[in-house]
Formats: C-alpha cells, sequence, structure tokens
C-alpha cells in the first residue's frame, strides 16, 4: 500500500482496514460519523490522525484513538483534472525551447491529492498560460526536477549541455530555462561563464509564488522570459522576474549581475550595480542601458565549456571570525576560497598568517564585500594593501555568488584561474558604476 | 398579482453568517484588525485561473477573471503588511480567534474537529490578493435554540475576511487591503421554511448569542448574512451582502417574488410552446442598422472603443420579456442586471421598443433583419465588440434558462432590500490544502479551558444586566442590542451617573438621532466615556449629552471639547448661575407679582431657554423656588 506520508498509528488504522489513499471511506468515531476521502499526510505531522477530505472540500484530521470503525465505500476517484482547450498556435512565430529543472512556474495541481505535477506538453503549457501561444512556438523539455537548494554544479552542467544541444540545433530563436529562485542566481551566473559566445538569449526563470496559485506570479514571468528571449536583439544568459510587486512589469537582468535580495517578494531579483537590460511590458521587451555591454544577437558561435570544480569555498568574515577556518579550508583539499570581506574588501589582521599560509599552499584566495552593493578597492587602507600584497585577488565590483561560481568553472576551464578571476568574462565586473 | 403564501411556495431559507471577531490582530499577521483612515500605498495585480479551476467556470467567469478584470490594492502601514499583499507567507493561525471559534461551537452544540486543518477556497475576485480564502473547518452539527424550535447548524469555520472594494473604473476594481484577513466566523445554519419574520427570528437569535459572548466586532459591516433562497423547490439562489436584520426581511420578500415570478414566466412560455430552440436561434450583427440611431446611449457606445451591436431573435418571446408577473419582476431587468456583469449599459428589448431615442423605423428595420414574425421577440446588445461577444452567449443562456424557472445563481442585496444579479454561481468550491501553516490539534483540555467562556443564553444575559444595573428589562435588552454595552458597562462601572440615564441616552436617544439624520458611527467609544466622565464630575450638565451627541453624530463637531464650545454648554459657575435667574425674574416681575409660587412653571421654562445645557435642570428648579419663596416673602 502506498503510505501517503502516514507512519505509526495512523498507517497501521489505515492498514487493518485495508483502506489507502485516495479511497472514499466512512469513519465512525465515539461522536459519530463521516464520510470522505482519505488524504496523504505531510511527513513532519503528528501520526495519530488521519486526514479526511469532507464533501464540503475541507479536509480534516481524525484523531486514530477515536476511530470505531472505518469503512471503504469506494476506491480512488480518477484525478480531477479538467480538460482545457489550448489556444491553437499561431503560424510564423519564433521557436523558443523551454528546459524544465524544478521550480512549479508551469504545472497543475491534482486536487484530489492537493500534489502538483510539472506541465509537460505545449499544449497544457497553452492551457496554463494562453499568452505564450501568441507570442512564441514553444517546445517544453523536463530536464530535471529539483527544488534549487538541492542543486549542485554537476547540474549546471547537465543544464549547460542541454542549453548548448538546443542552440547548437540551430532551430531556435531563444531558450527558456525555468528554475527554482532559491539558487537561479548561482545557475544564471554559472551558465554564463560555461557557455560563452551565445547566438541567442538564454533565460532563466522563476516563481516566488508557485503556480498553482490564482495570483502565482509563474505567467507573467513566464511570458516576460518567453517575449524577451523570441524578440529581444541581444544574446547571453539572463534572468527575467518580476519588475515590482504590481503584475505590470518583469525585470531582465545580467546572467552575472542579479541576486535574490528578498525572501518572498515578487520583485526579489535585483540587478546589483547596473540597471536592468530590458523592462517586458504588455508583451513588448524595453531595452534599457544597463552599463553592461551586450552580445548582439545572431553574431556569436557558442564555446561551450561546462564542467565546474566544485573545490570553492564561499567563506564571508565577522567580527570574531575564527581564522583557523582558511587553514581547514586549505587542508581540507580547496582550490579557491572567495572572501566575502568588509566595505571595501577588508578582513582583520588576525586573518593574514592564515591567509600566508594558504595562498602559499596553492589555494586561489579572492576579495568581494559583503556589501552586496558596490566596488571593493584595496589600495585604499592599509588592510587592503597588506591583504595584497598577501596575495589576495581582488574582485573588482564581481558579486560573491558570481565569484563563486567563475571560480568553480575557472578553475575546472581556465589555463589560469587567477587571472581569469579577474578578466571581465560575461558582465561580471565592470570598469564604471553608474551612479 | 397578490403574492401567495410563503407555505405554498415551499420557501426555504438557509443562513450563513459570518461574524468579524473582535480580535487585536488579524488571524494570519500581526497588523490591526481596524480600519485605515487613510491609504498611502498601492500596486497593482491580476489573478488567473490555476489550470484544473478553468473548467470549473464558464466562459463569462473565465472572460470575467482572466481579461478583464485587473485589480488595484490599497494598503496602510499598521493595518496591512506583505502577508496582505500576498508578499510573505501566512504566520500561524491568531490564538484568541481560534479560540472564539470554539468557544462559539461549545455555544451552538458543535462537534469540533480532533484536528483543524487551513485550507485555500478558490475565489478570483480580485477580493483576496492571494486568489484564494484561507479558510478552516471548525465544527459540524448541532443546534440553536430559536423560541423553543431545534434550528440545525451544518458547519462553523474560522476564515479571513476579504478585502473591502473601494471602487470601479475601466476593467479595474480598486480595494482597500485593511480589512483582508479580518477573522470572521462563518456559521451555517440548515435551510428553515416559516414567514420571513419567523426566519429573522433565527437570526436574531444567532446574532445575539455570538454577542454575548464579547468577543466579536461590533458596527455597521461587522455581521453579514448570506441568506440561501428557494422556491417549490427549485435552484438555491445565494444572496450575498444582506448587513441589518430588517433589510433581510424584505430580501427574503423580494426573492420569493422574482423566484415565483420567474416560475410563473416559465409557465407561461411554455404555455406558448416555447423550447429550448427557439432562443437564439439566428444572432446577427445590427451595427448597421442600431448603430446610427439618434439614441443617447447608442451614440455613447458608438464613440466607444470597436462598437457593434448584435441582435439575438428569440421565437415566441413576444410581451414576455417586459412581462411583470409582479411589480418590478420580469426578465428584461434580469437582462439588464446581467450585461452589466460584463460592463455593459446598452441592452434593448423589443416589448419596450420604440424607446430611449431608439425609433420605430430602426426596430422594424432589425425585425425585418432577423425575419421575425409576429409572436417573435428580439433582444439588441451593444459596446466593445469582445464584451458584447460574452454577453451575447450569456444572454442566449439566461432566456433558455428562463423555461427551467429561476438560474443558480450568486445575487447581491441592496440597501433597500432588493437584490440583482452579481455572478453566475460557481461550481462545486475548489479547496486544497494551505500547505503553508501546519495542522493544529484541538485537545480536551482545550475545550475544558474555555468551557467557562461559552455565552450564557441572551435573556439570561439580559436579565444579569437589568438587575446588575437597575435597568427595566426592555431598557437591558436595548443596550444589549445596540453597539454600545461594552462602553454602557465601562462608565457604570466608573462613573456615579445613574446607568438608567446612561442607557437611555446611549439607545432612545442615539435611535432618535439617526432618525434624524445623524450618523453613530461618528460616535465612538471614547467619546461617550468622555462626555460621561465631564457630567460625572459635573463640568457639563445632563442636558448637554443629548446635544453634544447630535453635534458629533451630525458631524458639526468632531471633537467633545469641539462640540461644547459649539454649544456654549459649558456649565457655568452658581453664582452666574444665580445671576442669570435674577434677570429672568426681573424680565417677569409683573407675572412674578400677580402669581407668585404660581410663577414657577413659567419662569422655569424661561430660564431653561436660555441656560440648557449650561446647568442642570432640577438645580435651576429649585434655586428658582428657592427665590420666589424669598420673595413671596
Ligand atoms: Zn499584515
Amino acid at each position: 500500500m502506498e503510505s501517503g506520508g502516514y507512519r505509526g498509528a495512523g498507517l497501521k488504522i489505515l492498514s487493518k482496514y485495508g483502506v489507502s489513499v485516495g479511497d472514499t471511506v466512512r469513519v465512525m468515531t465515539g461522536d459519530g460519523e463521516m464520510s470522505g476521502v482519505i488524504m496523504p499526510r505531510y511527513e513532519s505531522a503528528s501520526e495519530d490522525y488521519i486526514v479526511i477530505k469532507l464533501k464540503s472540500g475541507y479536509n480534516t484530521g481524525v484523531e486514530v484513538s477515536k476511530v470505531r470503525s472505518l469503512e471503504k465505500l469506494a476506491g480512488p476517484a480518477k484525478a480531477a483534472t479538467a480538460d482545457v482547450q489550448a489556444p491553437a498556435q499561431k503560424p510564423g512565430l519564433p521557436k523558443i525551447a523551454l528546459i524544465s529543472t524544478g521550480g512549479t512556474i508551469a504545472s497543475k495541481i491534482d486536487y484530489r491529492t492537493g500534489g502538483v505535477r510539472a506541465a509537460l506538453s505545449a499544449s497544457e503549457l497553452y492551457a496554463s498560460v494562453p499568452e505564450l501561444a501568441g507570442i512564441a512556438s514553444v517546445d517544453p523539455e523536463v530536464l530535471m526536477s529539483e527544488y534549487s537548494e538541492n542543486l549542485k554544479p554537476e547540474h549546471w552542467t547537465a543544464i549547460a549541455e542541454k542549453v548548448a544541444e538546443k542552440v547548437k540545433l540551430d532551430r531556435y530563436d531563444g531558450i527558456v530555462v525555468s528554475h527554482g529562485t532559491d539558487t537561479m542566481h548561482y545557475t544564471a551566473a554559472a551558465l554564463s561563464f560555461a557557455l560563452q559566445g551565445l547566438p541567442v538569449p538564454v533565460v532563466l526563470v522563476g516563481a516566488q509564488r508557485s503556480s498553482d496559485r490564482p495570483s502565482s506570479d509563474a505567467a507573467l514571468n513566464l511570458i516576460g522570459a518567453t517575449t524577451f528571449a523570441a524578440k529581444a536583439p541581444v544574446a547571453g544568459v539572463f534572468v527575467a522576474m518580476h519588475s515590482g510587486t504590481s503584475d505590470d512589469a518583469v525585470a531582465v537582468h545580467v546572467g552575472t549581475r542579479v541576486r535574490k535580495n528578498h525572501t518572498s517578494r515578487r520583485d526579489a531579483f535585483e540587478s546589483i550595480d547596473v540597471t536592468p537590460v530590458a523592462l517586458v511590458k504588455e508583451g513588448k521587451a524595453e531595452m534599457q542601458s544597463s552599463g553592461i555591454e551586450l552580445a548582439q544577437r545572431g553574431r556569436g558561435k557558442l564555446d561551450a565549456k561546462t564542467k565546474f570544480d566544485s573545490r570553492v569555498m564561499l567563506l564571508k568574515y565577522h567580527p570574531g571570525f575564527d581564522p583557523d577556518l582558511i587553514e581547514h579550508a586549505a587542508k581540507a583539499g580547496y582550490k579557491a576560497i572567495i572572501l566575502e570581506g568588509t566595505g571595501l574588501g577588508h578582513v582583520s589582521k588576525d586573518c593574514f598568517s592564515a591567509l600566508k599560509k594558504a595562498v602559499g599552499a596553492g589555494v586561489m584566495v579572492c576579495m568581494a564585500s559583503q556589501c552586496i552593493w558596490g566596488r571593493v578597492s584595496m589600495t585604499v587602507y592599509d588592510t587592503g594593501r597588506d591583504l595584497l600584497d598577501i596575495g589576495v585577488i581582488p574582485l573588482s565590483d564581481m558579486i560573491s555568488e558570481t565569484a563563486t561560481a567563475k571560480a568553480m568553472w575557472a578553475l575546472a576551464n581556465a589555463g589560469d584561474p587567477k587571472k581569469a578571476m579577474q578578466e571581465n568574462m560575461a558582465g561580471e565586473i565592470s570598469s564604471a558604476i553608474p551612479l | 398579482m397578490a403574492l401567495p403564501d410563503p407555505k405554498t411556495l415551499d420557501l426555504k431559507v438557509g443562513f450563513e453568517i459570518h461574524q468579524q471577531l473582535g480580535t487585536q490582530s488579524k488571524l494570519f499577521c500581526n497588523c490591526s484588525c481596524k480600519e485605515a483612515e487613510q491609504y498611502d500605498k498601492a500596486f497593482m495585480r491580476r489573478l488567473r485561473p490555476t489550470q484544473s479551476e478553468l473548467g470549473a467556470y464558464d466562459p463569462a467567469a473565465m472572460f470575467e477573471f482572466s481579461k478583464m478584470r485587473a485589480s488595484e490594492y490599497h494598503a496602510a502601514s499598521g493595518t496591512s503588511c506583505l502577508v496582505e499583499a500576498d508578499e510573505e507567507p501566512p504566520h500561524e493561525v491568531n490564538g484568541e480567534a481560534l479560540d472564539t471559534a470554539l468557544v462559539f461551537s461549545l455555544a451552538l452544540h458543535s462537534k469540533i474537529m480532533d484536528e483543524i486543518h487551513v485550507m485555500r477556497k478558490i475565489v478570483i475576485d480580485g477580493s483576496n490578493t492571494s486568489g484564494f480564502q484561507r479558510t478552516m473547518l471548525v465544527a459540524m452539527g448541532g443546534h440553536l435554540d430559536v423560541a423553543g424550535k431545534k434550528v440545525g447548524v451544518q458547519s462553523i469555520c474560522l476564515e479571513e475576511d476579504a478585502s473591502k472594494v473601494l471602487g470601479e473604473g475601466d476593467g479595474t476594481r480598486k480595494y482597500g487591503l485593511d480589512r483582508l484577513g479580518v477573522p470572521l466566523v462563518e456559521i451555517a445554519l440548515e435551510p428553515v421554511t416559516g414567514r420571513p419574520e419567523e426566519i429573522m427570528q433565527v437570526a436574531l437569535t444567532l446574532g445575539r448569542l455570538l454577542r454575548a459572548s464579547k468577543r466579536v466586532a461590533r458596527g455597521l459591516g461587522s455581521i453579514r448574512q448570506d441568506v440561501n433562497v428557494s422556491v417549490m423547490g427549485g435552484a438555491v439562489v445565494e444572496v450575498k451582502g444582506v448587513q441589518q436584520l430588517d433589510q433581510l426581511v424584505k430580501v427574503i420578500e423580494h426573492e420569493t417574488a422574482r423566484q415565483h415570478g420567474l416560475v410563473v414566466i416559465s409557465e407561461k412560455l411554455r404555455e406558448k410552446g416555447v423550447d429550448e430552440n427557439s432562443v437564439g436561434d439566428r444572432i446577427d450583427d445590427a451595427t448597421d442598422v442600431v448603430g446610427r440611431s439618434q439614441s443617447k446611449v447608442v451614440k455613447k457606445i458608438m464613440s466607444g472603443p470597436r462598437p457593434v451591436f448584435r441582435a439575438i431573435r428569440v421565437r415566441g418571446f413576444a410581451g414576455m420579456l417586459g412581462f411583470e408577473p409582479y411589480p418590478g419582476i420580469r426578465l428584461g431587468k434580469e437582462l439588464g442586471e446581467l450585461v452589466r456583469f460584463y460592463d455593459l449599459g446598452g441592452v434593448f428589448h423589443s416589448d419596450e421598443l420604440p424607446n430611449y431615442g431608439i425609433s420605430q423605423e430602426e426596430v422594424d428595420a432589425v425585425k425585418k433583419k432577423l425575419e421575425l414574425k409576429e409572436k417573435d421577440a428580439f433582444v439588441i446588445v451593444g459596446g466593445p465588440e469582445d464584451r458584447v461577444a460574452y454577453a451575447t452567449d450569456a444572454i442566449v443562456r439566461r432566456l433558455k434558462a428562463a423555461l427551467a424557472g429561476v438560474p443558480a445563481e450568486t445575487r447581491a442585496a441592496t440597501l433597500d432590500g432588493r437584490t440583482v444579479f452579481s455572478r453566475p454561481r460557481p461550481g462545486a468550491a475548489r479547496m486544497y490544502p494551505e500547505t503553508d501553516i501546519p495542522t493544529i490539534p484541538v485537545t480536551s483540555e482545550k475545550l475544558e479551558s474555555l468551557a467557562a467562556s461559552v455565552p450564557r443564553p441572551w435573556d439570561e444575559v439580559v436579565d444579569g444586566i437589568a438587575s446588575k444595573y437597575g435597568l427595566n428589562k426592555k431598557l437591558a435588552s436595548q443596550i444589549f442590542d445596540s453597539d454600545y454595552l461594552q462602553v454602557f458597562e465601562g462608565i457604570a462601572g466608573s462613573t456615579k451617573v445613574q446607568p438608567t440615564f446612561v442607557a437611555s441616552k446611549l439607545t432612545e436617544d442615539v435611535t432618535s438621532l439617526q432618525r434624524q439624520g445623524g450618523d453613530p458611527s461618528l460616535l465612538f467609544d471614547d467619546m461617550i466615556m468622555d462626555v460621561f466622565q465631564r457630567l460625572d464630575a459635573g463640568a457639563i450638565a445632563k442636558e448637554s449629552v443629548a446635544l453634544i451627541f447630535e453635534k458629533l453624530m451630525k458631524k458639526e463637531a468632531a471633537t467633545v471639547d469641539e462640540a461644547i464650545r459649539a454649544l456654549g454648554v459649558s456649565s457655568i459657575s452658581d453664582d452666574e448661575l444665580s445671576a442669570a435667574l435674577d434677570k429672568v425674574i426681573a424680565d417677569n416681575m409683573a407675572v412674578v407679582r400677580e402669581k407668585g409660587m404660581g410663577a414657577l412653571s413659567m419662569l422655569m421654562g424661561r430660564s431653561m431657554a436660555v441656560l440648557r445645557g449650561k446647568a442642570d435642570g432640577q438645580k435651576i428648579n429649585a434655586m428658582l423656588k428657592d427665590k420666589l419663596g424669598k420673595l413671596s416673602k
């Protein structure tokens, strides 16, 4: 029997009466009787209740110790998903490949179980977001289904290879990658380095409110991402998400310049030190001057280097920071440390000796700032100059998450990783931060 | 035609009461439940049906939800945060609100759920920023005692209130977020039969039980009744937004007449041999014929975006669109309300034309175009093309439904006790779990701890108030039913003012001021307290209380101080009073000389005219008597 999250007393009583999740049952308790469908139970909830969906639609928990009998009235009903007519595809539209990696940007909910699954086919996708059918001809493909907090550099490799495969078909005007939001900015940075010379836009998109909710930001974000991927005159890796709390505009950010800056808001993703490259509003992608030089669509030739070396540590310095951590990292075999220093790029002088040892042992130590906005300037104060003398590499205005992904890529692909870290490859370093 | 006895119509009325709770904070966040005084932030959202929802709505609803409606939300800090804006997950359920729902369940002998699950009930009209209302089933079954009879309870739920509608513009609805998330208890009662007055007694009894708990919000809008009305076993019509009990009787009467009227119309239609195929068997574009009309309505439509007029042929309906079995009940009117749902105003039918500036020639041209026979009717609908397309479908469906009598729909109550179409009845409510909030077990210890809070029956509570404060039973029940029980008890407990006096000012005087056009919502509890404290301290006279209330309720003063200043009623000193009375006596010396003590009542009248509100009447009387006595000697 499928346990549906039941354990202990709950699981025992269901087994005793031969009842499974999805069955319609009549429960007799000391207080009376109740009929409904047995629903799954969340793993973390107490074991002592079974969950019943009543005819009114409400779920309610029945305490197992009160159950006198459980009678199965019917087996599972067919999943209640309505057949919806997808709008007809308009001919002659741009072609877009949609690669799904997880999250619930386009999904269907099963009201019987409350479960959510990805919308798999193009017609399901169009039924879910009908506007897409008027923007592009979208080929969806599910590559993986992972919460973004579970993604590793191996997954970046898989995503990069899938994108490269689609690009090489020379059939698509753009690629859209749906992604959980928690680490989307890391993946965006990783793809920016792995997929250089892209001839088309590759746009990552996610949702802060899952698409099983009527208020989901998924549809507008997907429309924004698809519009930009299909029509923008530029190429490269981008992230498209809500521009503000209102459902009126989607901001498109450069993949190496974006960060999730809020736990829950729709406009959590922000461009750091630059302006978003475009705002998608009312079906149009309005390009903006971002301060970053972008590749033109159709010019580039893809150079895919999709390997990553995950032996990189991102270390945030704080008052009371233990310098031994640096030595431990070096001993544990890390090849690079990205320090998130204070202010212009500082750590306490207490760390100097550990840093010397690490650098001496061949670890690449780089400095980004925990201020998030602004450039590290390590020649202003003594501490900065001392760190430079030790061999710490200043990362200019590169944000630390981007630096981490870049270091993993550089270790696996660059002849001289230290040099690579200081060169602008994908907009991650700029010579001027706009006022 | 006189309305038949409700009994022969098999009138059934079910109540669903939504009572706002008087909690400090909202159901799923820490914001205040108070109304915002002004809004300082705004944002815009568009809800869309989630995928499996699509099938549950007809094209009309799809049209409303996905294409036309944007919602503009207005927020004020203190009364809304990221939770109301759907920008942060809900916090855990407000314990005070849950306790109250449990207390009500105990009071109604209802079976409380072992474990409560918060659900999401899809509502995509924009009134909830999330697109669903969070609601939880707390108890089922039980009964309410109404004048010796038991009325069954179906369910008791705890849920969040929706945003309040601030206004409506072109395809956008404006909402205030302050009300969103205020805890509501929803109590659904089994349908009952009887005369509207008997049915009203049910609502009154339930309302009084809730108020006796002292855990509910008071004032206009704090309790809303939805009533489900059906006659002759027909479809159930849900009427939303009944706020006052006297309105309820009228609503039930109106719905009874409307539903029975529709049944009469359907019988007549069937007698005429009309069937579904007679409706909309021909629909023509009539823009060329109608669009040139000199009618103001038509001209306005033609100057708008993408104007079209469509003409719908309805065979055998001649005379039936304007037929009124009861005053104001006719199919034509139902169509008028229906097209308003699509933001259209332009609908005409052949029974009412020529009229509204549409000429006989234009009518004849439409008839010719549709090849109408003598017994046929037509309906014309005009407006922007896409909306007209949806409205045409809806009109055809509504006229087909007329053959069966009463369509199931949701209607809104008007303040004068009628009902108007608001939307088609959604399919069975789609609910799924609110996975952001853990389930809540209800322990027997918890219920035992709440047993003492269960409100006693209304008459017991009223008797208690009567004996505690020395009020007669009528005044005690009036103060209980008023919005001022709490402040009354506060005044009675903290001042030496006679409770009877306080209660009568807060019931009879406030009610009579309300009849004269005063607004009781302008009279806040803290102002009332202030007035009686000043009276207690001798700073104002008894007579001033009602005058101050009048100034406040008629918006002639914003504060008690302002009212007192405007009235000039701050009390005067004994010396000043004495001097003022001496003047009154001197002015009327001729009468005093003639009548002696017999002049007292005349002098009293003259004195009160000058001193009303500045000095206590009894004191004036005593002082005048004293002065007259001395003079007579
Ligand atoms: Zn709040």
